[in-house]
């Protein structure tokens, strides 16, 4: 199968091909398509107020979103992995929901649940605002990417056993302790893939953010809806240009992924 | 490691102290986080898609617009995971068994759908194959945009699901048939074929759900034309026009046909640890394909 070289040269050329017209090409386009006016025109459309606005509003949801689902993650995979229970393979599917809805259903879910006629409706009549707002639009980032950090802490928590935390447990450390000195130094670079991966889906949320948001310019836009928007108003630098601070963000998620799986199998 | 799996099957509970709450309040927590983050929402798509009763939900369903996004949606992705099938196994195969200069990138390189968010995908995919297209394809607002989108969004899930296989396979097996006279052909049909088929089928299925639901990358590639219109974006659009009830009917059925494939899912990794096909951690799960198995880089 492998000796034959031109059986060996057809399929490199199919494949890398593929990649190459599916995948690279496409991310070089937006390097060329945003500056093809000049660098003016794509800084000043991220400098804008709207577009700054976005960028903060995008980094507000991850700097909640991510925090919230490490700590449920870890200790939701403790749970899963350090205690037999009937609830875990339960537990273990719910987990997985995320991955299997689609975002525009998770958005329709938050809208209806948080919507005037909702059974949470009651909220917004008291003056909790949570559609059309950044707290609905954290829930649904909270949703898409809740199961990445399981997921990973899961298999290395399996894989590292229990031996030197009851040893430690042993020598009359608390749960705390154990935690602190054993559990986590052992799991972290699994723990730091998944925070990568959460990361990376709620900076490009879309789809579900889009139906809890409104997208309003300067309130309720995101970085991926301002791409959108100014795409729709044919203002293509601000949609390119925020468009490549989004793609430069997921080549950084590429790079940190390739890095900590190098050390996760170190 | 031996010795660790040991004392993990005796599970010496007592002497383990978790952190915290202790186990009964975690259970509470998580269970807790659940049905507020997932679960509630979720059903609160069920009780309004049943809400006028099953026969508004059936006729919701069965509305031609409804029927039809359903059908391109489906037609849509069985061409993209057959197409990706092909691909993604030459991919790997070239990742595992091939040797060329940048390997390592390329192996990197595959995950990026996976990283660059949906709406980027799409704009990029419009800007080479849209109207302006520097190769001459043109592409935009039609069926074959919606392919290409989802071609793009599902194409990490086979090479990494189909990658670990071929890495931990016998080669000792294909050298004997090579040396009883089989043909190269015949020795991927009937020895390497068989043995990647639960990782295909894992990688494919999985493919197939996120394509049914997929929004983002073929918002702006594929337009929402009468022709062009999955079925994600028909769900907005009803949301949009305030059918909340027809929105949810036909979420309601792409979130049967995603929890399908997901069982279907877990069916093959369990056959395939049954019928010992690799080790015990072959089949990625549905975020362990995440660029998880960085195969010989």
């Amino acid at each position: 199968m492998s000796a034959n070289p031109a059986s060996r040269w057809g399929l490199r050329v199919l494949g890398l091909g593929y990649l190459t017209m599916l995948l690279l090409i496409p991310l070089v386009m937006i390097f060329f398509k945003t500056f093809e006016e000049g660098i003016g025109p794509p800084i000043d459309a991220i400098t804008s107020p709207d577009g700054l606005h976005a960028l903060k509003l995008t980094l507000l949801m991850v700097a909640i979103a991510v925090p919230l689902n490490t700590i449920f993650g870890v200790a939701c995979a403790l749970l899963l992995v350090r205690h037999k229970s009937k609830a875990n393979g339960v537990i273990d599917a719910i987990i997985n929901l995320p991955f299997a809805v689609s975002p525009i259903v998770i958005g329709l879910s938050l809208f209806l649940l948080y919507g005037t006629d909702g059974w949470l409706g009651f909220l917004a009549d008291n003056g909790i605002k949570i559609l059309f707002s950044v707290p609905g639009m954290v829930l649904a980032s909270i949703f898409v990417s809740l199961p990445f950090v399981v997921r990973e802490t899961v298999p290395v928590l399996q894989e590292i056993g229990t031996d030197q935390e009851l040893a430690a447990s042993t020598l009359g450390a608390n749960g705390w302790q154990t935690f602190w000195k054993i559990t986590l130094p052992s799991i972290r670079w699994g723990v730091a893939y998944g925070v990568v991966l959460t990361t990376a889906r709620v900076l490009g949320e879309f789809g579900a953010v889009t139906i809890v948001s409104g997208s309003i310019s300067g309130q309720t836009q995101t970085l991926p809806l301002f791409v959108e928007k100014q795409y729709a108003n044919f203002n293509s630098p601000g949609a390119y240009g925020a468009a490549l601070v989004l793609a430069l963000l997921a080549l950084i998620t590429l790079f940190a992924m390739n890095l900590l799986k190098r050390k996760e199998d170190a | 490691m031996e010795a660790g799996t040991l004392t993990r099957s005796r599970a010496p509970r007592a002497g383990l102290r978790l952190p915290g709450l202790g186990v009964g309040s975690g259970y509470g927590v998580v269970v807790l986080y659940l049905s507020l983050i997932v679960l509630l929402p979720l059903a609160a798509v069920g009780s309004e898609a049943f809400a006028g009763g099953l026969g508004t939900f059936w006729d919701q369903v069965t509305s031609p617009l409804a029927v039809k996004s359903l059908k391109l949606t489906v037609v849509c992705s069985l061409i993209v995971v057959v197409i990706n099938a092909i691909f993604g196994t030459i991919l790997a195969w070239l990742l595992v068994r091939d040797d060329f200069p940048g390997k390592g990138a390329v192996n990197a390189v595959i995950d990026l759908p996976f990283a660059l968010p949906t709406i980027v995908a799409s704009l990029t995919l419009l800007t080479l194959y849209g109207n302006d297209s520097p190769l001459g394809i043109h592409l935009a607002a039609t069926r074959a945009a919606v392919v290409v989108a989802l071609m793009f969004v599902t194409l990490p899930f086979v090479v990494r699901a189909v990658q670990p296989l071929l890495l931990e396979m016998d080669r000792e097996m294909e050298a004997a048939a090579a040396s009883l006279g089989a043909g190269s052909f015949t020795i991927f049909r009937r020895i390497i074929f068989p043995n990647l088929l639960p990782g295909l089928a894992a990688g494919v299925a999985l493919a197939f759900a996120r394509a049914l639901g997929e929004f983002g990358s073929v918002l702006l590639f594929a337009g929402g034309l009468p022709d062009t219109t999955v079925t994600s974006v028909f769900i907005r659009n009803q949301v949009e026009s305030g059918n909340d009830v027809g929105a949810s009917a036909v979420s309601v059925v792409l979130l049967v046909a995603s929890l399908l494939l997901l069982g279907a899912v877990s069916l093959i990794q369990r056959w395939a640890v049954r019928h010992d096909r690799s080790s015990s951690e072959f089949i990625p799960t549905l975020a362990k394909d995440v660029g998880d198995h960085g195969g010989g880089a």
